[in-house]
C-alpha cells in the first residue's frame, strides 16, 4: 500500500510538471504579447526596451529554467499587463472562485446523493421518474446557458436578483444555482444507479433478516457499498469547479481565477496564463489523487491488491 | 422433581414454535398472477428440523421470504395466510414490531456466505451489529460476545477474525460466521435456505453437523431449505415436498424415504444417483415446471405423472393421509395404495 501511494505522488508530480511545461511552450506560439502591450505603430526601440523589460528577450530554454526555478523561490513571475506579482493576482481572486466552487459542492453532495438514494429505494414510482427525468436535464444542460437563462428571468426580468458581480449574498444565488445544477444531476443519476445494483445483493437481506431497520440498511450497508462511483463522479466535478468554472465565471462577470484566466490569455499575459494553468493541474491531479487513495478506504477488498 | 421439570419440557415441545396456515404469496407477471406460494401450511415444534424440498422454483424460498417479510412489495404480493409466532401473527406486525422479530426470533441464513456478508465491513462490525440491534450492551461486551459467538461455531482463534473483512476468509468459516451472526440473539428459529448448496462436499457436512450440534444444544427450531434428498436424509427430522407452490407430501423423514406416496416424490428419490448400480443414464422425471396462473383447479403435477387420471385434470387434491404422513394426490394418499404403485413404480 506505501509504495502504491508513492508511485501514486510521483506520477501526480510528474503530472502536473509536464502540464506546467506544456502549456509555457504553447503560449509562447500564440503570439507576442509586446504587440498586445505597445499602440499600434510603436518604434521598434520602444518594443525592443519593453521586450528587454519583461524578460521575453532571453532564449526560450533560459526563459523556461528562471521560470520553473522561480516556482522553487516562490517568484511567480511578474504579470505583463498589470505589473504586479502573479501570486499577488491569484491570492486576489482565488477566494471568490474557492467560496463559489465551495458551496456549490457541498450543495451537489447534499441534494443529489438523497435524491438518488431516494429514487433508488422508490424505484419505478413516479418520484423515481420525475428525479431521473428532471436529471437527464439538468446533465444535459449547459451551465452556461442556465447561467444566462437565470440572468433574464431574475435580473432582467423579475428583478429580484443582480446580474453580476460579488459581495452580497444574493450575488451567490444564481452562479451556485447555474453551477450546481449539471454535477446534482450526475450525482444523483449515478448513486441511483449504483445504490439500485447494491441493492439486488445478498448481504442487504441478510442485515433485513437481522432485524435492521430500513433506512440503517439503506445508508449503511446499501449506500455505503454503493459509493465508489459516486466518489468518482464527485471528484471529476470538484476538478471541474477547481478549474475555475471559467465560462460561468464570465457569464455573472464573477472576479475568480477562471475570468483572471480567460483575460490574460486573451492578453498573451503568459506569465498569468502559465501559474493559473498550474494551479488548475495542481488541484485537479491532487482531487484525482484523493480520489484514488479514497477507493481502498471505501473498499477492503481495494486495498490488499 | 425431575420427572416434573422433564414432563414440562415435553409439554413445551409440544407446542409448536411455528404455524403457517394457507400462505400463499403470488408474483404479478404480464400475463397475470403467478402462484409461487398457493395455500401452504407448515408447523414447526421447538428443536426439530423441518426440509422443504423440490426443484427450482416450486416455491420453497418464497415460503420463507414471505415468513421474514423479504419479498418485494412492487413485484409479489401476499394473498392470504396466517403465521403465528409467540402469539403473535407475522403477517400482521407493523414494519418496526416485525425488525424485533427478524434476527431476535427468527433469523435466516442464506445460499452463499460471501454474498451474505457485507464485503466493507469486518466480521467483528457485523456480528456487534446484531447484538447491539436488539439488546442493550457495552461495546466491550458486544466484542466478548462475538468472540464467544465465532467459538460456538468452531471458528478458531476468534478474537483475530473479528478484524477480518469476509473475503479473507474460506466459504466454510464465511457460512459459519453467518450461523453465528443469526444465532447471536438466541433466536426460537433458523431458517437456512440452501445453506451447503454453495460450498465444497467436505464442507458441506461440516456445516450440516454444525447445523445439528447447534439445535441439540440450543434446542432451535430449523427450517432447511434444499433441493437436495440427500441433505434432508442427514439432518432433517420431517420433511415437506413442494410442487408448484403447494405442499405434495409431508411427514417424518424416514416414513417418506421409506414409503413415499406422491409421484413427485417418488420421482425425487428415483432420480438420487446411487453408487451401487452401474446406469447408462439417469434418471430424471420428465417434463419440466409449468409456468401456472392462478387459481389452479388441477392437480399441478399431472402433466409429468405417468399414473394422471381425468379427475387429475379436473380437480385439484386436498393434503390428505394418516398419522403425520400426508399427500396431495387422487391415486396415492395412503399405505394401501402404494402396495399397487410398486408395479408400475420408475
Amino acid at each position: 500500500m506505501k509504495r502504491y501511494v508513492l508511485m501514486r505522488v510521483l506520477k501526480a508530480i510528474f503530472t502536473i510538471w509536464a502540464v506546467y511545461t506544456l502549456v509555457f511552450f504553447l503560449t509562447r506560439v500564440t503570439g507576442d504579447p509586446v504587440d498586445w502591450l505597445t499602440q499600434a505603430g510603436a518604434s521598434d526601440s520602444a518594443k525592443e526596451t519593453l521586450r528587454r523589460n519583461l524578460g521575453l528577450d532571453l532564449p526560450l530554454w533560459e526563459q523556461y529554467v528562471k521560470s520553473f526555478v522561480g516556482l522553487f523561490t516562490g517568484d511567480t513571475g511578474t504579470s505583463y499587463y498589470y505589473s504586479r506579482e502573479v501570486s499577488d493576482l491569484f491570492a486576489e481572486r482565488i477566494w471568490p472562485t474557492v467560496s463559489l466552487g465551495s458551496i456549490v459542492f457541498v450543495v451537489t453532495i447534499v441534494v443529489g446523493l438523497p435524491l438518488g438514494v431516494l429514487a433508488a429505494v422508490k424505484h419505478n414510482s413516479l418520484l423515481d421518474r420525475l428525479t431521473m427525468s428532471l436529471a437527464v436535464i439538468g446533465s444535459t444542460l449547459p451551465n452556461f446557458v442556465l447561467g444566462i437563462l437565470l440572468i433574464f428571468i431574475f435580473a432582467l426580468t423579475l428583478r429580484v436578483l443582480p446580474s453580476g458581480g460579488t459581495g452580497t449574498v444574493k450575488n451567490y444565488i444564481m452562479p451556485i444555482i447555474a453551477l450546481s445544477v449539471g454535477p446534482i444531476a450526475s450525482v444523483a443519476r449515478l448513486t441511483r444507479s449504483s445504490l439500485l445494483d447494491v441493492i439486488g445483493n445478498d448481504y442487504l437481506d441478510f442485515v433485513r433478516s437481522k432485524g435492521m431497520r430500513e433506512w440503517k440498511v439503506v445508508i449503511k450497508h446499501g449506500l455505503r457499498n454503493a459509493l465508489i462511483p459516486v466518489i468518482t463522479i464527485l471528484g471529476s466535478q470538484l476538478s471541474a469547479l477547481i478549474g475555475g468554472s471559467v465560462v460561468v465565471e464570465t457569464v455573472f462577470a464573477w472576479p475568480g481565477i477562471g475570468t483572471l484566466i480567460v483575460t490574460s490569455a486573451q492578453q498573451r499575459d503568459f506569465p498569468v496564463v502559465v501559474f493559473g494553468v498550474l494551479v488548475i493541474a495542481a488541484s485537479v491531479t491532487f482531487v484525482n489523487l484523493l480520489v484514488d487513495l479514497s477507493y481502498g478506504l471505501l473498499d477492503p477488498r481495494i486495498r490488499k491488491s | 422433581m425431575n420427572t416434573e421439570k422433564e414432563l414440562e419440557r415435553r409439554e413445551e415441545a409440544k407446542k409448536p414454535v411455528l404455524e403457517v396456515h394457507n400462505l400463499k404469496s403470488y408474483y404479478q407477471s404480464r400475463d397475470g398472477e403467478v402462484p409461487a406460494v398457493d395455500g401452504v401450511d407448515l408447523t414447526l415444534y421447538p428443536g426439530e428440523i423441518v426440509g422443504i424440498v423440490g426443484e427450482s422454483g416450486c416455491g420453497k424460498s418464497t415460503v420463507v421470504r414471505s415468513l421474514m417479510g423479504l419479498m418485494d412489495p412492487v413485484t409479489s404480493r401476499r394473498e392470504a395466510g396466517t403465521a403465528l409466532f409467540e402469539d403473535k401473527d407475522l403477517f400482521q406486525l407493523s414494519e418496526k414490531e416485525l425488525c424485533k422479530v427478524r434476527g431476535k426470533g427468527i433469523s435466516m441464513i442464506f445460499q452463499n456466505p460471501l454474498s451474505a456478508l457485507d464485503p466493507v465491513y469486518t466480521i467483528g462490525n457485523q456480528i456487534v451489529e446484531i447484538l447491539k440491534n436488539h439488546e442493550r450492551i457495552t461495546d466491550k461486551e458486544a466484542r466478548e460476545r462475538a468472540i464467544e459467538l465465532l467459538r460456538q461455531v468452531n471458528i478458531p482463534s476468534p478474537e483475530l477474525r473479528l478484524n477480518q473483512y469476509p473475503h479473507e476468509l474460506s466459504g466454510g468459516m464465511q457460512q459459519r460466521v453467518v450461523i453465528a451472526i443469526a444465532l447471536a440473539c438466541n433466536p426460537k428459529i433458523l431458517i437456512a435456505d440452501e445453506p451447503t448448496t454453495a460450498l465444497d462436499v467436505t464442507v458441506q457436512a461440516q456445516i450440516l453437523a454444525l447445523i445439528r450440534e447447534l439445535r441439540d444444544r440450543l434446542n432451535i427450531a430449523v427450517i432447511l431449505i434444499t433441493h437436495n434428498m440427500g441433505v434432508v436424509a442427514a439432518i432433517c427430522d420431517r420433511m415437506f415436498v413442494m410442487y408448484g407452490g403447494v405442499v405434495v407430501e409431508e411427514g417424518r423423514c424416514e416414513e417418506i424415504f421409506s414409503k413415499p406416496w406422491h409421484p413427485y416424490t417418488r420421482g425425487l428419490l428415483a432420480a438420487i444417483p446411487s453408487i451401487d448400480e452401474d446406469k447408462e443414464t439417469l434418471y430424471t422425471i420428465p417434463g419440466q415446471v409449468d409456468a401456472l396462473k392462478a387459481p389452479v383447479n388441477f392437480c399441478r403435477f399431472q402433466k409429468r405423472c405417468s399414473y394422471a387420471c381425468s379427475k387429475c385434470r379436473e380437480e385439484e387434491p386436498e393434503l390428505s393421509g394418516e398419522d403425520g404422513h400426508l399427500s396431495r394426490c387422487w391415486v396415492f394418499s395412503g399405505s394401501d395404495d402404494l402396495e399397487q404403485a410398486k408395479v408400475v413404480a420408475p
